[in-house]
C-alpha cells in the first residue's frame, strides 16, 4: 500500500460535544444543532466561512439533507458518509483530505446518531433485503467470542481472563464517573461486573457500551490557517480505515484473538505519524471498548502492550487513568454509550481536552511531556472489520 | 422387478416425557415418550433430512419426488421444491406436494410403486392436538423416505408383491385448513367400519402377492383409531411375533408419515426372502405387500431408527408448548427479523436450500457463502461448487446470545470449521448450551430459522454428532 499521508497538512479548530444520554426530549436535529454551534463557538467561527460539510450517521438518516436542514447550509457541499460504528471518524477523514487537497480552506466533520427512538434496547440493523442466511447473532455475542479465544491460545485462567475483562468496564467507569458528558457517571468494581448474569458468552451487561444518543463535531482548516481561528490547535499526524474483507468468517486460519484490520490501521497511522514506540510516545488513547474483550486485544493490536501480555497491563494498572498510559480517560464507550456516528468524533473531543490542558482536574492526565493522542473507531466485528486509527498532536510539525 | 431401493427414517432429537403433561395439567398424557420436532423443524426440513438419509446409501437418483404431509409448510407453492432444492437435485426432477390428507403418504407410497422410473416418496408429519388431549400424547412427529424404482435402476431391496386398497367416505377423523387440532367422531364408528373393510383388503391383498397361507414376516399395521387398528389386527389373525414394533412408547405416531417410518424399521429387522406387510386405516384401507431380496443384507442405512430413537434429548412440556404455539412466551424485546427477499433467495437457491459453496480452483480455498472472487489470490469466476451439507465440522468457537432474536432463546452460536477446508458461522441446534465445547464435531442440517410475513426462513444449522455417519455410496 502507498499512503503518504497528512501529517501536519491538517489542523483542528474547534470541537463541540453534546452529552451523550438518552435524549427523550431531544431529535437528531437538535443534536446536530447543539453540536455543531458548540464547535462553532469553540473555533470562533460563522457557519458561512465553513466550506464544506461531511455528516456521519449510520441509521438516522440519509444524505447530506439531514444535515443541511437543520443547520440552514445555504449552497455548500454536504455529504453524508457512513462505514459501520467506524462512521464518525470517517466522516472527519473525508474533511481533513478535502481541506489537504487545497479545495477547501475550511470543512466541518459532525457526527450524530439519535438511537432512542427505536423502541428496543441496544443498537438495531436497519433492513437490507437479503437471502435470509445472513447471521442474525448480536454484536455482543460475536465479541464475546474472543475472550474463550484468548485464554486458549495464551494459556490464561478463564478466570483471571474474566477478571481482567471487567477491571477494563470498571477503569472506564471510573473514568465516566468524571466526565459530565457522559452516560454513566457510576463507578462499578470489576468484582461486581464478574457477578452480573452473562448474556452473551461470558459477558454481562456491564461488559457492554451503552446505549446513548449524542452527536459531536470538529471544525478543520490547513495547518498554516490554523492560528486565525485557534491558538492551540491540534495537528492531524495521522489517519487510516482499513477494511477487511470478512476473512476471519471464511478462513479456518482466523483464531478470535486479533483483528487484524486494526493492526495494519493503526501500523499506518503510525507511519504516516511517524510513531515508532506507541505505548511511551502516546499522552493517551480513545479506542472503541464497544465490549471490554474489544479494548483487551486492541492493546494488542494497536501495539501498547506486547502479544498475549494486555491482560497483564489491565490487571496492572497501566492503561489506568494515573498509569503509564492512560485510555479512554473520558469513559470511553463504556460510559458513553455508542450513538454510532457520533463515536468517532467523541473520542476525538476527549483528546481535544486532555491534550491542550482543558480536561477537568478529576481526570486529567498526568503530565508526561507527551504530545500525541490516539483515535481508534471500529465498525463489524471480529473477523470482518473496517477499523479507523488516527494520531493527532499539539506540535505543528513531526518532532 | 419394481421395490423399495432405499428408505430412511427420521425422528427429531427432541423428546417429550408424556408423564409431564398430567404433572401439569393433572389430567392427559401417558407413558413413554413422543418425539418432537424442533421449533426450527417442520414437515419440510424433516422431509428433507429422511430423504437425504435415504440418498445417501444408493447411487440412483430420483426422477420424481413427492412429499406428502398432513401439515405443510405452505399451501399453493410446492413444499416438495425445498426439499429438491436441499438435496440439491436436478431440475428435471419432478417435484410434487400430495396435500392434506393423512392417507396421502401411503397412497403416495402406493402410486410410486404402480408408476415407473425411480421416484423417491417423503412424508412427514408434525402433529398437534389441545393440551392434555389424546393426539398430543400418542402423537409423534418425524418423517420417512422411501426411493422405489425397477431393478434395471439399482438393487431392489424389498420387491413389491402386490397390495389392496379400500376407500370409505367416512367422517371419523377431521381438521378445516388452519385448525390448530383435530377432531374425532366416538372411535367406535371407525373400528365398526374400518374393521371389516381391513379383513376385505388384506384378503385381496394376500391373493394378489401369492402370499395365501404362508403367513407374512414382518406386519405392520397402523392408523390414528387406536380401536379400528386393534381390530383390523384381530381379523387379520396377526402373530404376535410377526408384529413390526409400533414405535408407539418411543416416538408416537407420526400420522402420514408413520407407514413409511415402519417401513422402515421392518425393513432394518427383516432378512432376505422375508415378507413385510404395511396396512393403514385411514378414510379406508391400504395395504402393501413386499418381499426382502438379497440386496437387503448389503444395505447399511444412514442412520438406523433405533439409533435415532435411542439418541434422543428432552425437552420440557412447558418449551414444547410454546414452540407448538399452544402458548404464546414473551420473546426478547428485540426487533424481529425482516422477511427474507424472494430474489436474492432465488439467486442463490445453491447456497441457501443446497448449502453449495465455492473451491477456487487455483488455492483451494473454501468459500462459504460462494465467492465469485477468491479471498485468496485474487482469482475471479474460477470456481467448482462445494457441497458442504454432508461435510462434518469441527466447533473452533462458541457462544451462547441471550439477547439476539430467536423463536426459542438462547442462540447456540459456533464458528465451524469443516473437514477438508471451509468455515461458517453457524447456529447450532439439538444441543444444550452447556454441552457445546470447542473441538465438538457437528454436521449441517436444514432449518426453518424463522417465518416474517408468513415467509419460511429456511437455511442450515449445525447439530452435534450423536450417531456414527455412514460413508455416502459410491456415485
Amino acid at each position: 500500500m502507498s499512503s503518504r499521508g497528512i501529517c501536519d497538512q491538517v489542523a483542528i479548530i474547534g470541537m463541540g460535544c453534546t452529552p451523550f444520554a438518552e435524549h427523550w426530549d431531544l431529535s437528531l436535529d437538535d443534536l446536530i444543532i447543539d453540536a455543531a454551534r458548540a464547535a462553532y463557538r469553540s473555533a470562533g467561527i460563522a457557519q458561512d466561512d465553513i466550506d464544506a460539510f461531511w455528516f456521519g450517521t449510520s441509521q438516522s438518516a440519509a444524505s447530506g439533507l439531514a444535515l443541511a436542514g437543520p443547520l440552514k447550509i445555504h449552497g455548500r457541499p454536504v455529504t453524508r458518509v457512513e462505514n459501520y460504528c467506524a462512521t464518525g471518524s470517517e466522516a472527519l477523514r473525508q474533511a481533513c483530505y478535502a481541506v489537504a487537497s487545497g479545495a477547501y480552506d475550511t470543512a466541518m466533520a459532525l457526527g450524530a446518531e439519535k438511537v432512542k427512538d427505536g423502541g428496543y434496547q441496544g443498537l438495531n440493523a436497519f433492513p437490507i433485503p437479503t437471502d435470509g442466511t445472513q447471521r442474525t447473532l448480536t454484536a455482543a455475542a460475536m465479541f464475546s467470542l474472543m475472550l474463550p479465544a484468548y485464554a486458549d491460545r495464551y494459556g490464561v485462567d478463564p478466570g483471571e481472563l474474566r477478571y481482567a475483562a471487567a477491571r477494563i468496564a470498571s477503569k472506564n467507569h471510573h473514568n465516566g464517573a468524571r466526565n459530565p458528558r457522559a452516560q454513566f457517571r457510576r463507578e462499578m468494581t470489576a468484582e461486581r461486573i464478574c457477578e452480573m448474569p452473562a448474556v452473551a458468552g461470558q459477558l454481562s451487561v456491564f461488559d457492554c457500551a451503552g446505549v446513548a444518543d449524542g452527536a459531536a463535531a470538529a471544525i478543520v482548516c490547513r495547518a498554516e490557517d490554523a492560528h486565525r481561528w485557534c491558538p492551540n490547535p491540534l495537528y492531524v499526524k495521522g489517519l487510516s480505515v482499513v477494511t477487511g474483507t470478512g476473512a476471519g468468517s471464511l478462513d479456518p486460519g482466523y483464531d478470535y484473538t486479533t483483528m487484524p484490520e486494526c493492526a495494519q490501521a493503526a501500523a499506518e497511522a503510525y507511519a504516516q505519524a511517524g510513531v515508532t514506540e506507541p505505548r511511551s510516545q502516546l499522552a493517551l488513547a480513545e479506542v472503541h471498548d464497544c465490549f471490554t474483550p474489544t479494548e483487551l486485544v486492541l492493546m494488542e493490536d494497536l501495539g501498547l502492550s506486547p502479544r498475549g501480555t494486555a491482560w497483564r497491563d489491565v490487571l496492572g494498572g497501566v492503561f489506568d487513568l494515573d498509569g503509564e498510559l492512560p485510555v479512554n480517560t473520558d469513559g470511553g464507550l463504556k460510559s458513553f454509550g455508542h450513538p454510532v456516528g457520533a463515536s468517532g468524533l467523541r473520542m476525538l473531543y476527549e483528546v481535544w481536552l486532555q491534550l491542550r490542558g482543558d480536561a477537568p482536574a478529576e481526570r486529567r492526565i498526568p503530565e508526561t511531556g507527551r504530545t500525541l493522542g490516539l483515535t481508534h473507531n471500529l465498525g463489524g466485528y471480529p473477523g470482518e472489520i473496517v477499523s479507523f486509527v488516527g494520531v493527532f498532536g499539539t506540535e505543528p510539525t513531526r518532532s | 422387478m419394481r421395490g423399495v431401493i432405499s428408505a430412511a427414517g427420521y425422528v427429531p432429537y427432541r423428546r417429550l416425557d408424556r408423564s409431564e403433561i398430567a404433572a401439569f395439567f393433572g389430567s392427559g398424557g401417558g407413558t413413554g415418550t413422543r418425539a418432537v420436532a424442533s421449533y426450527d423443524e417442520d414437515t419440510t426440513t424433516m422431509g428433507q433430512t429422511a430423504a437425504d438419509a435415504a440418498l445417501r446409501t444408493t447411487p440412483v437418483e430420483p426422477e420424481a419426488l413427492w412429499f406428502a404431509t398432513s401439515a405443510p409448510a405452505y399451501l399453493e407453492k410446492t413444499n416438495a421444491a425445498a426439499i429438491h432444492a436441499a438435496l440439491r437435485l436436478d431440475p428435471a426432477v419432478n417435484a410434487l406436494d400430495f396435500g392434506g390428507a393423512i392417507r396421502s403418504g401411503i397412497g403416495a407410497l402406493g402410486a410410486a410403486l404402480a408408476g415407473s422410473g425411480p421416484i423417491l416418496t417423503v412424508a412427514a408429519d408434525s402433529r398437534d392436538g389441545l393440551p392434555t388431549g389424546a393426539d398430543e400424547a400418542s402423537a409423534g412427529d418425524g418423517a420417512a423416505a422411501v426411493l422405489v424404482g425397477d431393478d434395471s435402476d439399482g438393487p431392489v431391496l424389498a420387491e413389491h408383491l402386490g397390495g389392496a386398497s379400500r376407500t370409505l367416505e367416512i367422517t371419523e377423523r377431521w381438521r378445516t385448513p388452519g385448525g390448530s387440532r383435530s377432531r374425532t367422531w366416538e372411535d367406535r364408528l371407525g373400528a365398526n367400519v374400518l374393521g371389516p373393510a381391513a379383513e376385505d383388503a388384506w384378503r385381496s391383498a394376500l391373493a394378489n402377492s401369492g402370499l395365501d397361507g404362508t403367513g407374512v414376516d414382518h406386519l405392520a399395521v397402523t392408523g390414528l383409531n387406536s380401536r379400528a387398528v386393534a381390530s383390523a389386527l384381530k381379523v387379520i389373525g396377526a402373530e404376535a411375533g410377526s408384529l413390526v414394533e409400533s414405535l408407539t412408547d418411543s416416538v408416537g405416531n407420526t400420522a402420514t408419515a408413520h407407514p413409511l417410518l415402519l417401513l422402515c424399521a421392518a425393513l432394518e429387522q427383516a432378512n432376505p426372502g422375508e415378507t413385510i406387510a404395511v396396512v393403514v386405516l385411514a378414510d379406508g384401507v391400504e395395504v402393501l405387500a413386499l418381499q426382502a431380496t438379497e440386496a437387503l443384507a448389503d444395505h447399511r442405512p444412514a442412520a438406523p431408527l433405533a439409533a435415532q430413537i435411542a439418541a434422543g434429548g428432552p425437552v420440557s412440556y412447558g418449551r414444547f408448548l410454546a414452540w407448538r404455539r399452544m402458548v404464546d412466551v414473551e420473546p426478547p424485546n428485540r426487533p424481529s427479523p425482516n422477511r427474507p427477499s424472494s430474489s436474492a433467495a432465488q439467486r442463490r437457491t445453491d447456497w441457501k436450500y443446497g448449502f453449495a459453496g465455492s473451491r477456487d480452483r487455483s488455492s483451494g480455498m473454501v468459500h462459504l457463502p460462494p465467492a465469485r472472487v477468491s479471498e485468496r489470490g485474487g482469482a475471479v469466476d474460477d470456481t467448482d461448487p462445494a457441497p458442504m451439507a454432508h461435510v462434518t465440522g469441527t466447533v473452533a468457537s462458541f457462544t451462547v446470545d441471550r439477547l439476539a432474536y430467536s423463536p426459542s432463546p438462547p442462540t447456540v452460536f459456533a464458528i465451524v470449521d469443516f473437514d477438508g477446508g471451509g468455515r461458517a458461522p453457524l447456529e447450532l441446534t439439538d444441543v444444550e448450551a452447556d454441552e457445546v465445547h470447542a473441538g465438538m464435531r457437528v454436521v449441517p442440517t436444514f432449518r426453518r430459522l424463522y417465518t416474517a410475513d408468513e415467509i419460511h426462513n429456511y437455511f442450515w444449522k449445525a447439530r452435534p454428532v450423536r450417531t456414527e455417519p455412514v460413508a455416502p455410496a459410491a456415485p
